[in-house]
């Protein structure tokens, strides 16, 4: 098909990548120069959205209505309201520890540190997700965006410090993925259930996955099954590193989780987790995930070696596929560079969709397959760091 | 108020075009006030300059004439006839 498109944002601008003379091609279509998070097209109106990181300038949320040949700031910009505040752990000197640095928990003032991930809702609601985890959604089209306040006074984050100082603890730990490195947590996954968009998931880095039957009114943690390997209580409710989660659009309680200690996946729509990691067969640690349109028993992973080792495993780059819900998993590596390659593949940077797989690494090359990964094609090898790939 | 000259980093232009080339004037008493008046001229840029606290962004240098604005907090430093507010990029990076 020649409509198919693949958008793709990267440290230096907006990159629309289809098909010409039969080969993919890159094209740089907006933003030259800017840090751009994400890139995706609201399905609802056509729009295109940007997530904008100017380095100096802050984050911005950029709009296209003519399929990226131009674009403007979009008039409602996301901005914390008044009053927001946040708990956080702050590394601090501390010259009579041993180390010389302690921890302590402050509590800051909220400003939009990245824009990090935006969803669309089938009932017309953009939902966006940032760094420090706020959830901002738009019931108007994008004309005005609203935090949504019961996750962010979640009781599980300390309660809510507009009214006063709350409980003075938090479960919810940081990534030092925003724009200037601060250390806060965030949001960088946005699951709308395509049966019901009052039903909703976020996951965030650190604390893992949370869900909402009413439309954000009440969250609860999605957690279940899930172990982790940084804290001494390995079962504990909160405080896991999902890095990235998508469902089935198809089958939406099929859902998928790379996470910082392995590969979940859930058949139940996240009331129970089960870890499909092959550690022996490459498939454990990572960052994205994708997930079959229309087959949730289906996923893709682009694994890396390890949390200490955040590359390629031996320098070859391989897709792992899954047709049986992480019961096998199959390296793809036909079309991919085998040697000296160490290429990282970030959390927002794979994409499945209309009969395409598409990837970008932080080294900028850019793999398209169109045979469910069986082979791949290069789209290009030195675009800039590329941190989203979405088809559509 | 005074009236207060504004001169703007050049990389600001490449977002409100509108401003470029022309001699910037506004009505102001402090560094905050200048910000709001050139919103009021291109709206958005504010957001550019401050984060939504009204708190300079950290990589923005505002300097009254040649000293650099000592309350980066609240914009609060009086400004008057005659001088100039600067607004600029630090370097960071390379």
């Amino acid at each position: 098909m020649a409509d198919k498109t693949l958008w793709v944002a990267t440290r230096k601008g907006t990159f629309r990548v289809a098909k010409v003379d039969g080969r993919w091609q890159p094209k740089l279509s907006g933003h030259p120069g800017v840090s751009v998070n994400f890139v995706a097209r609201d399905p609802n109106s056509g729009r295109l959205w940007a997530l904008l990181g100017h380095g100096h300038w802050g984050a911005k949320l950029s709009i296209s209505d003519d399929d990226s040949a131009t674009w403007r700031d979009n008039e409602a910009q996301i901005k914390f309201p008044e009053g927001a505040r946040y708990l956080t752990q702050d590394m601090f000197e501390d010259l009579d520890s041993e180390h010389g640095v302690g921890w302590k928990l402050l509590t800051k003032k909220a400003t939009v540190l990245k824009l990090w991930v935006i969803g669309f809702g089938g009932d017309g609601a953009i939902h966006v997700g940032t760094i420090p985890g706020g959830l901002f959604t738009s019931r108007d089209g994008g004309k005005s965006f609203e935090l949504n306040l019961p996750l962010w006074n979640h009781e599980s984050r300390g309660g809510d410090l507009f009214q006063g100082d709350g409980t003075g603890e938090t479960k919810w730990f940081g990534t030092p993925a925003s724009e200037g490195g601060e250390f806060a947590p965030g949001i960088h996954s946005i699951v709308v259930d395509p049966r019901d968009p009052k039903h909703l998931y976020v996951a965030v880095s650190t604390a893992g996955v949370i869900e909402s039957l009413d439309g954000g009114l009440t969250w609860r943690s999605r957690n279940k099954g899930m172990i982790l390997d940084h804290t001494p209580d390995g079962e504990a409710e909160w405080g896991h590193d999902t890095h990235f989660i998508e469902c089935c659009p198809a089958a939406p309680e099929h859902i998928w989780q790379q996470n910082h200690v392995g590969v979940y996946y859930s058949a139940d729509g996240a009331a129970t987790w089960r870890k499909v990691s092959r550690p022996e067969q490459g498939v454990h640690f990572g960052f994205p995930v994708a997930v079959d349109p229309k087959d949730g028993r289906r996923a893709w992973l682009v694994p890396g070696h390890s949390d200490q080792q955040r590359m390629t495993i031996d320098g070859g780059l391989f897709v792992a596929r899954t047709d049986d819900g992480g019961e096998s998993w199959q390296q793809q590596r036909v079309g991919l560079p085998q040697q000296s390659a160490y290429d990282v593949v970030y959390r927002h940077a794979l994409a499945a969709g209309e009969g395409v797989v598409a990837f970008g690494s932080t080294t900028g090359n850019l793999y398209v397959s169109e045979d469910g990964g069986a082979s791949w094609q290069t789209v290009g090898n030195n675009l800039p760091p590329i941190y989203a790939v979405r088809v559509g | 108020m005074a009236q207060i000259d504004v001169k703007l980093t050049r990389h600001l232009f490449a977002f409100f075009p509108q401003l470029e080339g022309k001699a910037l004037q506004v009505e102001a008493d402090t560094v905050a006030e200048v910000v709001q008046a050139l919103d009021a001229m291109a709206p958005g840029i504010a957001h550019y300059i401050c984060d939504e606290r009204g708190r300079l962004r950290p990589h923005v240098n505002a300097f009254i004439d040649n000293e650099m604005v000592r309350d980066r907090r609240a914009l609060g430093d009086g400004v008057q006839v005659g001088q100039t507010v600067h607004i600029l990029q630090s370097l960071s990076g390379g």
